[in-house]
């Protein structure tokens, strides 16, 4: 099955072909697609009492064998036209069926190479390569997508695309280093392992939004799935069957815990998906610098390659829940992994939610740091001015259904809700005062060797740690209520992540002191005369 | 309290006030047109007629009083190293970026902008939201600019990121 990997049509041009088994692949998807509607189908045409059952049947499986042909004919000419070129100074892609396509790109602008495969192609021991720039500037800088190649060929295309000194040769065929995308087992020479999961982090799975989330999606699956086999009237009579004779609080009780264990059992399940067998390494020499290497997944196997010198920073994210328990997650802040969406998967995950202090060791491992600046940092607290104006935000918010159930009670001059809209409106009040005041708990910024520091956020919180030389631009912005209350906001601009940071609500004249001691030269002309006096 | 930072050296070019007046004018008259035209052809609407003349008045008052302060708070210059900013009036904001980081220097031009001889300046960097606009310059000084930025930032070496 091996013979038809590569077909070069000339000698020694180097164009190369993908590997003829992603046909099964894709064989195996458009089968798969058949089935999730053939199933239904089959049951909708039955219970419908048009066909009788072997009618039916027939005209599922007809149709199931035209979409899988066309499915595979596609995939055919789609892989026969498709071929592929490492030169010394560009990769090139030539494919389309209809429209032919050339996409090139200069071999020193690639900065991100992902290796991904999904469960079929690791079967058939294949894996796509996705090659891109990390710039979103012209259309000609999208992405080039290779799926798929053997997987060793697809590793060794990664080594090859990524080795800035070009000390490693052009891959041929079946030369490819050991297989350590798809079982991250191997260690190539001189790779430094950073962090490797550790099982016990799944406790940290479950205290998530994912958790409801995924518990109140399984009752619309339900549903659904009711529906297709024509059941979902009698679900809902049978619910609320046992609804009537249990009572209204048993069974909103029940369903709660319904929800809790179904969505705890899918966000672990999420979490062994995502986050098996990871592993973050450096690779030293590849480029000047080295790089980080973030490996994982259960079922699609992701392996992320990041340079070292596109690192800007890294934040350290502690979503609601997980910082009362002390863990936290590391994301990376590097340029080209800036639009998140674009990808499948989330590429800017260093380490998923861990304890503090792994968090923190791989903060400082990552940024070749002694000490993680996100700890190391002496937070400076912001003016107390900045705590009423997050009370009077997180009140306002959390007032909004005392004032829902207000109107209703007035409308409908219902003293049950009027005592409704009571009890929201103290509880809303106290949650936030709470909120308010941890929100202005969590604001802090300092600096610290060579990284600035700032950390904002409630219930959750974000600490991100910049380097200082990444800073492209500073802005100061200043509402209305800012003035009078004395504060600014000060932003860092920066090629990477979100592209600003901001130091929010700060006092004006720390907000002046801190961008000098940042920025030095690049923001002391601006100041006024006075102030350059002082 | 005030921000202790100077005020960049150049204001933008006067015609920009009647620019932003024309601006203050257009859209409230637009939307006064729809809601006029809605309250005559409808009965039951028909106190959109009101609203409508007060739309204008708003405009006509915005467009009087305000561009007078804006030319005073909007401002702008470009030092040896870097593009400096200051705009907004109660919103108030300062920006510089440095002449090392920038990637592209361009220029835009709307049609009302024409229409006056003006021009946008758009300086962008390597940041998604680091880009420093400035709105109603002479078109041709504008360009000017453009060019001498341009090739201030070509001399710099590296990708500026």
């Amino acid at each position: 099955m091996t013979t038809g990997t590569t077909e070069p049509e000339g000698p020694d041009d180097g164009w190369r072909r993908l590997d003829r088994r992603t046909l099964v692949a894709s064989a195996v998807l458009a089968v798969g697609a058949c089935a999730a509607a053939g199933v239904p189908t089959l049951a909708g045409m039955r219970s419908a009492d048009r066909f009788s059952f072997g009618v039916a049947a027939v005209l599922v499986a007809v149709g199931v064998f035209v979409i899988v042909g066309l499915a595979v004919a596609a995939e055919w000419v789609r892989l026969a036209r498709t071929r592929f070129r490492v030169g010394p100074e560009r990769v090139e892609v030539h494919s389309g069926i209809l429209v032919r396509t050339r996409k090139g790109l200069a071999r020193e602008r690639v900065r991100t190479v992902e290796v991904t495969a999904d469960p079929v192609l690791r079967l058939l021991g294949l894996a796509s390569v996705r090659i891109g720039t990390g710039q979103k500037t012209s259309v000609t800088d999208q992405p080039l997508e290779l799926r798929a190649l053997r997987r060793p060929d697809a590793e060794a295309l990664r080594r090859v695309l990524l080795d800035r000194e070009g000390t490693i040769r052009p891959p041929h065929p079946g030369e490819g280093s050991p297989d350590e995308a798809g079982e991250g087992g191997s260690s190539p020479r001189g790779e430094e392992t950073l962090a490797v999961l550790d099982p016990s982090w799944i406790r940290f799975a479950p205290i998530s939004v994912l958790t409801p989330t995924l518990g109140l999606a399984a009752f619309g699956v339900l549903l659904q799935g009711a529906d297709w086999i024509g059941l979902q009237q009698t679900v809902i009579d049978d619910a609320a069957d046992v609804a009537i004779a249990l009572g209204l609080v048993i069974t909103l009780v029940l369903g709660l815990v319904v929800v809790v264990v179904v969505g705890t059992v899918a966000s672990l399940a999420v979490f062994v998906e995502s986050w098996w067998g990871y592993r973050l390494t450096r690779e030293p020499g590849i480029a000047a610098t080295g790089s980080l290497h973030v490996r994982r997944g259960l079922l699609t196997r992701r392996s992320t390659t990041l340079e070292e010198n596109r690192l800007r920073g890294v934040a350290v994210v502690e979503p609601p829940g997980v910082a009362l328990v002390g863990a936290a997650r590391v994301d990376a802040v590097a340029t080209g992994l800036s639009a998140a969406g674009e990808q499948r998967s989330d590429p800017r995950g260093l380490l998923p939610v861990a304890p503090r202090a792994v968090a923190n060791r791989v903060v400082a491992e990552v940024l070749r740091e002694p000490t993680a600046p996100t700890e190391a940092v002496e937070l400076r607290a912001h003016p107390v001015a900045a705590r009423g104006r997050r009370i009077r935000w997180a009140s306002a918010i959390c007032l909004v259904p005392a004032v829902v159930l207000g109107v209703v009670a007035v409308l409908a001059g219902s003293i049950a809700f009027a005592v409704l809209a009571t009890v929201a409106a103290v509880v809303g009040l106290a949650a936030g005062i709470g909120l308010g005041r941890l929100a202005y708990r969590n604001l802090g910024h300092g600096l610290v060797g060579n990284h600035l520091v700032t950390r904002h956020g409630a219930p959750g919180r974000r600490t991100v740690a910049l380097r200082r030389d990444g800073v492209l631009t500073w802005t100061l912005t200043q509402s209305p209520f800012q003035r009078r209350a004395g504060l600014v906001t000060l932003w860092f601009t920066t090629a990477a992540g979100d592209g600003r940071y901001g130091v929010y609500d700060v006092g004006v004249d720390e907000a002046v002191a801190f961008a000098t001691e940042t920025l030095g030269d690049r923001f002391t002309p601006f100041l006024s005369a006075a102030r350059m006096a002082a | 309290m005030t921000v202790p930072l100077r005020p960049p050296r150049e204001s933008l070019d006067p015609r920009v006030r009647s620019w932003w007046r024309v601006h203050c004018l257009l859209w409230p008259v637009l939307l006064a047109v729809v809601l006029g035209v809605l309250g005559l052809l409808i009965r039951p609407i028909a106190w959109f007629l009101p609203l409508a003349a007060a739309v204008v008045v708003v405009g006509i008052v915005v467009a009087l009083a305000f561009p007078a302060y804006w030319y005073r708070v909007h401002r702008w210059e470009v030092t040896d190293d870097a593009v400096y900013t200051r705009s907004g009036f109660l919103w108030q904001e300062w920006r510089a970026a440095p002449l090392s980081r920038i990637q592209t220097v361009d220029t835009t031009r709307g049609p009302l902008q024409q229409a006056f001889g003006l021009a946008a300046l758009v300086v962008t960097t390597a940041s998604a939201k680091g880009a420093v606009t400035v709105a109603g310059l002479d078109h041709e000084r504008a360009a000017e600019i453009a060019e001498r930025l341009t090739r201030a930032t070509q001399a710099v070496p590296g990708d500026a990121t």
